[in-house]
């Protein structure tokens, strides 16, 4: 038995795991619909304000309301896996995960599939409030949208692994990083807005981060009808790129923090 | 070498340094199959750092720890689900059921027929009554029964127990003791007992090994202990030890 084999049964158990707290607990449940929900409405009636104030194009394309929904789909992804493992701290029930025969990759494979969860309770309720109330059908984009989706959720897990391995490797004094890592990307990844914005030094950072070619691919979608492939195949090969790395850097946090007796504390 | 005679737990030359502190310092011991071992010593004398080391959750400085034949934490995976373990420094999820908890636990170790290990485990430990309740709505004496169900779940042939009767009441206490005892006798299963329960060690353990400041100090039989010491009870040899008159006591 080595830490490469796989069981499905383990991945299985910690999902179960998850999924009888999730269930357990309404304001957990609320909350994963609350945030995304105000999110949107409120750049919908910015959108809607920014139109009546002659950006004619603003209106007609929903742009800042899709920016908005899939600038959720990859800050909940990545909330959404952070926050699970984040449980296992608050319960001081780490110890007993690290202790089973659970191996590293099950466990993240389980994570990942709790984002999933997390972010459907959430977002799909959330995407037909933006048809009822602004006419924004995000389902419409048909297969641009899965192949938008799949990248974005790449994204997402790739910094909810790195979060993960630093939170433990350094414990709960990490706790804000699963809450704000992810901002650090909001301004580089152009979200609302082109990335012809950015200083052109800047710009050779916009484009080394996946999110970037996913926006500047529903832009492109939006305002000029056009699905750019192109885009998503570099967003696919960086997120690739990006996905290794953070694996990597798990594996190494989770072996420095065997060495340094973190696993035991997972206090502050 | 052969299986049913090789040590359960092997510790040689064990050594854990955090930033410059001696946490362990060179320890060697091993433990035989079916043996209750307690292992003594003040706050900070090692002990849990040790455990930590033969379950693989902290990697050793130098030396080299075997738990049923595997270098810890190098082959962990082939060990982790012939053993098991209880410390009062981890808990359950609180919002699940004891059911639920012990059903995740069961099938993480792999157990076949996950319902009947229940239904054994909630007969043998008395927990039928709480099996629906949230783990957070338990008190200390049922959370304590709980966990020690979760460490027994898998039928562990090594079993590592860092103060398993902390906190509890004498009576319940002496509960746990008697199902543990029981436990071990009839699946000859090892056990390392870190305790400050000093009745406790005397009544379940065949051999006592003392720590203090990361070293072992003494290792031996509660009998060959009290009469090396001129003590009465283990407890005064505890004294003696984390107080320093070891070394009189025993001359």
């Amino acid at each position: 038995m080595s830490v490469l084999e796989f069981s499905p049964s383990r991945v299985g158990a910690m999902v179960r795991r998850y999924w009888y707290l999730l269930r357990s607990s309404w304001p957990r449940i609320l909350d994963l619909i609350y945030w995304p929900a105000v999110q949107m409405i409120m750049w919908g009636f910015l959108q809607s304000y920014v139109a009546q104030s002659g950006s004619g194009f603003v209106k007609a394309s929903g742009v800042f309301i899709g920016a908005v929904l899939l600038w959720d789909i990859l800050f909940r992804g990545q909330l959404g896996f952070s926050i699970s493992f984040l449980e296992e701290m608050y319960a001081r029930n780490l110890g007993n995960i690290m202790m089973s025969p659970l191996r590293p990759a099950e466990f993240i494979t389980a994570l990942m599939i709790m984002s999933l969860v997390r972010l459907s309770i959430g977002m799909i309720p959330v995407s037909f409030l933006a048809i009822a109330f602004f006419g924004f059908n995000l389902w419409s984009l048909g297969l641009a949208l899965a192949v938008f989706f799949l990248n974005l959720m790449l994204t997402s897990w790739s910094i909810g692994i790195f979060v993960a391995g630093l939170l433990l490797r350094n414990g709960m004094g990490a706790e804000s990083l699963a809450w704000t890592f992810m901002f650090l990307l909001l301004p580089l990844a152009c979200v609302y807005y082109p990335v012809a914005v950015l200083p052109g030094w800047l710009q050779y950072l916009a484009w080394a981060l996946p999110p970037t070619y996913v926006f500047e691919g529903m832009r492109a979608l939006l305002i000029d009808h056009v699905f750019r492939a192109d885009l998503m195949i570099q967003a696919f090969a960086f997120n690739i790129v990006l996905f290794a790395a953070a694996s990597a850097a798990f594996l190494q946090l989770l072996k420095s923090a065997r060495e340094h007796g973190s696993l035991i504390q997972g206090g502050e | 070498m052969d299986v049913s005679t090789s040590p359960a737990i092997a510790v040689e030359k064990l050594t854990k340094i955090y930033k410059g502190i001696v946490a362990v310092d060179g320890i060697s011991f091993s433990l035989r199959r079916g043996a209750i071992t307690g292992l003594l010593g003040g706050n900070g004398a090692g002990k849990t750092t040790t455990i930590a080391m033969i379950m693989g959750l902290v990697t050793p400085t130098s030396g080299r720890v075997s738990v049923l034949g595997s270098d810890m934490p190098r082959q962990r995976y082939d060990v982790l689900h012939r053993m098991n373990f209880e410390s009062p420094y981890v808990d359950m999820p609180m919002r699940l059921t004891v059911r639920q908890n012990l059903s995740v636990f069961a099938q993480l170790y792999g157990v076949t027929d996950i319902e009947t290990r229940i239904g054994q485990l909630a007969a043998d430990l008395d927990l039928g009554e709480f099996l629906d309740r949230p783990n957070g709505k338990l008190s200390a004496g049922q959370k304590t029964r709980v966990s020690l169900a979760k460490a027994l779940l898998n039928k562990p042939e090594v079993l590592l127990l860092d103060e398993p009767t902390a906190s509890l009441d004498p009576d319940t206490a002496d509960w746990v003791r008697t199902r543990l005892e029981t436990y071990c006798a009839d699946h000859r299963a090892t056990v390392l007992l870190a305790s400050h329960n000093m009745n406790e060690v005397e009544r379940l353990c065949e051999r006592v090994i003392i720590m203090k400041k990361g070293h072992i100090v003494d290792d031996d039989t509660p009998q060959a202990l009290l009469t090396r010491y001129g003590r009465e009870d283990l407890e005064e040899v505890f004294l003696d030890v984390v107080r320093g008159r070891a070394r009189e006591a025993a001359q």
